[in-house]
């Protein structure tokens, strides 16, 4: 039990190095490492999830190691409820992603190593309590995705992958400088414990030409993470680099990689600046709404079905923004509603962690019939469910999540934001609002194109849904369903953290308040 | 120290001349094909040089009637210099642009040069300064002719010596002015001299200062004294290109900091106690633009290159803009992230340069198309390749990302007025990465897995390994760099 979290970090590393002694021509064996190793993650990630104290809002099983202790640099691991959920999401997806991917066939070895690299990058961001080690974790992730996608993707994945790299090394600078600037704020330590007990108060009152401080770094902070999330307007890199991405990594993508972003927002952004919240709240809100409208608009439009999923990610991610700004319920401005508040934090949380299994859900089921068609034109189907019956049902589960239909897990956290948001951005959650129903639309309407109608000729050769395949998607279904049906056990997972991150931006926020 | 006395600090360069002398004797003595004999020379010299390097400790004081210092800093630099000579050395043997030339005097000049440098390290008279870029200018122009029956390294040379004269005439118009007003060539006296100057010397001070700044400019490669620097990287045989692109600037720094640190500033800002300029034009806000300038101009021509030498060309451009980063804030902190920078800077760039002249040898050409499927066909070399490139950029884990966030830390730490210094970096940053990644896109995304791997020889792989591993290492551990730059930050000055 010591070191758990290590163990959870270095376990694929340790995958990694076994996968680069297989002699050449073994590709079953370097799949069958990195199932074994993700298997093993996913083994020890249960157990955090058995053993961790729900009662406790702060960071268990610390970890604390010198490193660089001229610069204030250390190692330190802790796991809270916010990260809790990521962590276990993670490495169910990775273990998942692997099976997803079986059917590689090119430089195996070098897929399965950078797979795993990139998990422990993943891991590392969700469990670092050290800016310093956050940000190397944060970079490290960037180099498996550019050459997974570039190597292993679609017709345009040249472009594709220099795309992702540079919009998310841009936010990444952007982080650096801002991580430069609280470094030297709260007296040369990247400890974030400490961090967020000094950030606060530190740069109370600083201007910088003209402008406050706090205002500057927290917009940095926003920018870099947006980027991951994505948030409108930095948001057009994501449907090219899913169309192109492999399975598997639009899997990790849509599932793990975009929830960095609200991370690190409400890791870093939430506690280090808690009174820019304040400020910041409406632009959350406002934002939160484009992407609600804009992205289920685009999804509409599509004619790609897994461009249509691509941008259903966006229009969900901005429920969870609303649920973000809703926080601000909770100050005496706005008649101190903690339920409200708490309501949107939770929701924004557990839809962090549904929209990873329900968006996880779709991308693999696109895969399924993209690796059978090799197409993915919704027009270019038609009368499938005759042919596909099981997968037929299974999407129509899946969609269902997607456009948020009660029962399932994603109706309930898309209520919660709303509930949230609802007392202070009445306007704009009911312009909100508008998006389930164009998310019902075009979920819906895919549907009857790819599934209903007369069978295409061309694809009566089509076979349903294969073992492994179902495999790969029934966890995450059962996931959906329960927590659809039953959604406490996660929620009391997460509460007390979300307890104190509420008190961090209410009442310290309010204190150090400036604006 | 008289110059007696001076001797007995001066062993390292004592020795270096020595095998300088020796060197020259033995190839005249020698048939031409035995250059190995007077490679092996000059690399057991400078080892003994570097060794003496390390051993000559005394607390920092002036050699020769005040024409040199002695310090830890310079140690620093001329240790820098000796293991990026030795590494060229090396590699020079194994490459194969020399072949059908006489090399035995290519060895001598390069241990000039390092001679050369060492007098830059250690500079603080103006007379000296001048003496000593000359002495590494002239080498500088002929090994980058040194391929006679090739027409572009003759180019190179030449561009490189109208350059080199153009530059050096306005330093010395620069230097002749600052001792015009004030009398005397001494770095020290001469900060004493500006301060009892009145107003009415500030024009005459500023043009001083720039033409200096060209002088050192065009030995950094910063924008706009950078004109020579493509067109003689790319025409130079590829291993004097490497030594370029390191070895001069990180003396061409030394000279910079020296000289800013210690004729227009009040010498507290390295002792940690804040600074104060001496003369009234801000010139730590020119400093500034021209390094983001550089950085900016470097970047942005690198993208359009069709050469990958070409492309390196102007990326040591950028990181020479990066290493000005630093410099204007006039701060102990500053001057350290430069010389962490430098260290790193040796181990990345150096490696590109060393993949590329194996890549010219085996595929016969330096263009992007040559670097297709490498990494497939050659799993080392791309492997190496694609470290050094991460590390150009400043991705994390490699010396590239500490070097870049010691310079952004001296930039923020130094306050809002440097902060948009910060910011362009940043930015250029991430153009720097477009370009760089190319390279790891041919090696990797054009082309198909191959069953036929080559592996480089076992030297060649050694050398390579060499610095691909502290590329990493003190990515992730760079506490003994850490260690040694913190011993060597102490410039002559701070005693004084």
């Amino acid at each position: 039990m010591d070191n758990i979290l290590s163990w959870i970090i270095w376990i694929p590393i340790i995958g990694m190095v076994a996968i680069g002694f297989v002699p050449r021509g073994q590709q079953d064996l370097i799949k069958k490492i990195a199932a074994g190793t993700t298997g093993i993650q996913l083994l020890v990630a249960v157990l955090l999830w058995m053993t961790f104290d729900a009662t406790d809002g702060s960071f268990q099983f610390m970890e604390r190691a010198e490193w660089i202790p001229s610069l204030g640099i250390a190692y330190i691991l802790g796991v809270d409820g916010l990260s809790l959920p990521m962590v276990a999401l993670n490495a169910l997806i990775a273990f998942l992603g692997v099976f997803v991917s079986w059917n590689i066939d090119r430089a195996v070895k070098g897929y399965f190593a950078l797979f795993l690299l990139l998990d422990t990058g993943i891991m590392g961001v969700f469990l670092s309590l050290d800016f310093f080690l956050f940000y190397v974790f944060w970079e490290v992730m960037l180099l498996p995705m550019y050459f997974l996608i570039g190597m292993w993707g679609g017709p345009q994945r040249e472009y594709a992958a220099i795309k992702f790299f540079l919009y998310t090394l841009f936010g990444s600078v952007l982080i650096l400088i801002a991580l430069l600037a609280l470094y030297f704020a709260c007296g040369k330590t990247f400890d974030m414990l400490l961090m967020m007990e000094r950030a606060p108060f530190a740069l109370d009152g600083v201007l910088w030409w003209g402008m406050s401080a706090i205002k500057v770094i927290w917009v940095l902070l926003f920018i870099g993470f947006a980027i991951k999330v994505p948030v409108f307007p930095f948001h057009t890199w994501l449907p090219l680099v899913h169309v192109e991405a492999p399975t598997a990594i639009s899997v990790v993508l849509a599932g793990i990689l975009l929830k960095l972003g609200v991370y690190g927002m409400l890791r870093i952004n939430y506690t280090m600046l808690p009174d820019a919240v304040w400020w910041f709240a409406g632009a959350f809100a406002v934002l939160g709404m484009i992407n609600v409208l804009w992205g289920a608009m685009c999804a509409l439009a599509q004619k790609d079905l897994k461009k249509m999923v691509a941008y259903s990610s966006i229009s969900h991610m901005g429920y969870l923004l609303l649920g973000m700004a809703a926080v601000i319920a909770g100050g005496a401005a706005n008649g101190s509603n903690l339920m409200a508040a708490q309501a949107g934090i939770n929701g924004a949380v557990f839809q962090m962690f549904n929209h990873g299994t329900i968006s996880a859900m779709l991308f693999i089921l696109v895969g399924v019939i993209y690796d059978q068609a090799h197409h993915r034109d919704i027009e270019g189907f038609g009368g499938l469910a005759a042919q596909m019956p099981v997968y037929t049902g299974i999407v129509a589960l899946a969609f269902f999540a997607g456009l948020g239909l009660p029962g399932l897990s994603g109706f309930v956290s898309e209520a919660m934001c709303f509930i949230g948001a609802f007392p202070v951005f009445r306007t704009i959650v009911i312009i909100s609002t508008i998006g389930i129903l164009l998310n019902a639309a075009y979920f819906l309407w895919a549907f009857q194109r790819v599934f209903f109608g007369k069978l295409n000729e061309k694809y009566t050769e089509l076979v349903d849904i294969n073992q492994r395949e179902l495999f790969t998607v029934v966890p995450l279904l059962v996931i959906t369903i329960f927590l659809g049906i039953y959604p406490r056990p996660f929620l009391d997972m997460i509460k007390e953290t979300m307890n104190v991150l509420i008190d961090q931006v209410v009442i310290v926020g309010g204190i150090s308040g400036i604006f | 120290m008289s110059n007696l006395q001076s001797l007995s600090l001066y062993w390292p360069e004592l020795i270096l001349s020595g095998t300088i002398l020796l060197a020259i004797i033995i190839d005249i003595f020698s048939e031409s094909q035995q250059s190995k004999k007077v490679s092996n020379l000059v690399a057991l010299g400078l080892m003994l040089t570097l060794i003496a390097v390390a051993l000559t400790k005394h607390s920092p004081t002036t050699l020769f009637m005040d024409a040199l210092a002695f310090d830890p800093f310079a140690s620093f630099i001329k240790s820098i210099v000796i293991v990026a000579t030795i590494l060229i050395i090396v590699i020079s043997r194994n490459s194969n642009e020399f072949e059908g030339y006489h090399t035995g005097e290519y060895y001598v000049l390069l241990a000039v040069m390092v001679f050369g440098m060492f007098l830059m390290a250690s500079a603080i008279d103006l007379v000296m300064v001048y003496l000593s870029i000359e002495v590494v200018s002239i080498m500088s122009f002929i090994l980058a002719g040194y391929l006679k029956e090739n027409p572009r390294s003759n180019e190179a040379s030449l561009k490189y010596v109208i350059y080199g004269a153009f530059s050096s005439g306005i330093m010395l118009y620069g230097l002749s002015i600052i001792f015009g007003l004030t009398g005397t060539t001494k770095f020290f006296e001469i900060k004493d001299a500006i301060n009892a100057l009145d107003g009415s010397a500030n024009l005459a001070l500023t043009l001083a200062s720039v033409f200096v700044l060209a002088g050192f400019g065009y030995k950094i490669s910063a924008v706009p004294f950078h004109f020579w620097t493509p067109d003689v990287y790319e025409g130079s045989p590829t291993p004097v290109t490497a030594y370029l692109s390191v070895a001069p600037k990180a003396a061409g720094f030394a000279l910079m900091i020296r000289f800013f640190n210690q004729v227009f500033v009040d010498g507290a800002s390295l002792s940690g106690m804040g600074w104060s300029s001496t003369v009234s034009f801000s010139w730590p806000q020119l400093l500034g633009i021209i390094s983001v300038i550089t950085m900016s101009m470097g970047n942005l021509i690198a993208i359009q290159q069709s050469s990958v030498k070409r492309m390196l060309a102007y990326s040591s451009i950028a990181h020479s803009g990066y290493m000005l980063m630093a410099l204007p804030t006039i701060s102990s902190e500053g001057v350290f992230a430069t010389m962490i920078y430098l260290v790193m800077y040796l181990f990345m760039n150096l490696g590109a340069f060393f993949v590329l002249i194996y890549v010219v040898e085996k595929e016969g050409g330096e263009t992007f198309e040559h670097f297709n499927g490498l990494g497939w066909r050659m799993p080392i070399v791309g492997f190496v390749m694609t470290i050094f490139m991460f590390s150009l950029t400043g991705l994390p884990p490699t010396v590239g990302f500490i070097g870049k966030f010691y310079l952004f830390a001296a930039v923020i730490n130094a306050g809002p007025a440097f902060y948009w210094i910060a910011f362009f970096g940043a930015l250029n940053t991430v153009v720097s990465l477009y370009y760089y990644m190319r390279v790891v896109k041919a090696m990797y995304f054009s082309g198909e897995p191959s069953d036929v791997i080559a592996v480089p020889s076992f030297s060649m792989t050694m050398i390579f390994l060499l610095l691909a591993i502290p590329s990493v290492f003190f990515g992730i551990y760079w506490v003994p760099v850490l260690g040694w730059v913190k011993d060597s930050l102490l410039l002559f000055s701070q005693v004084l």
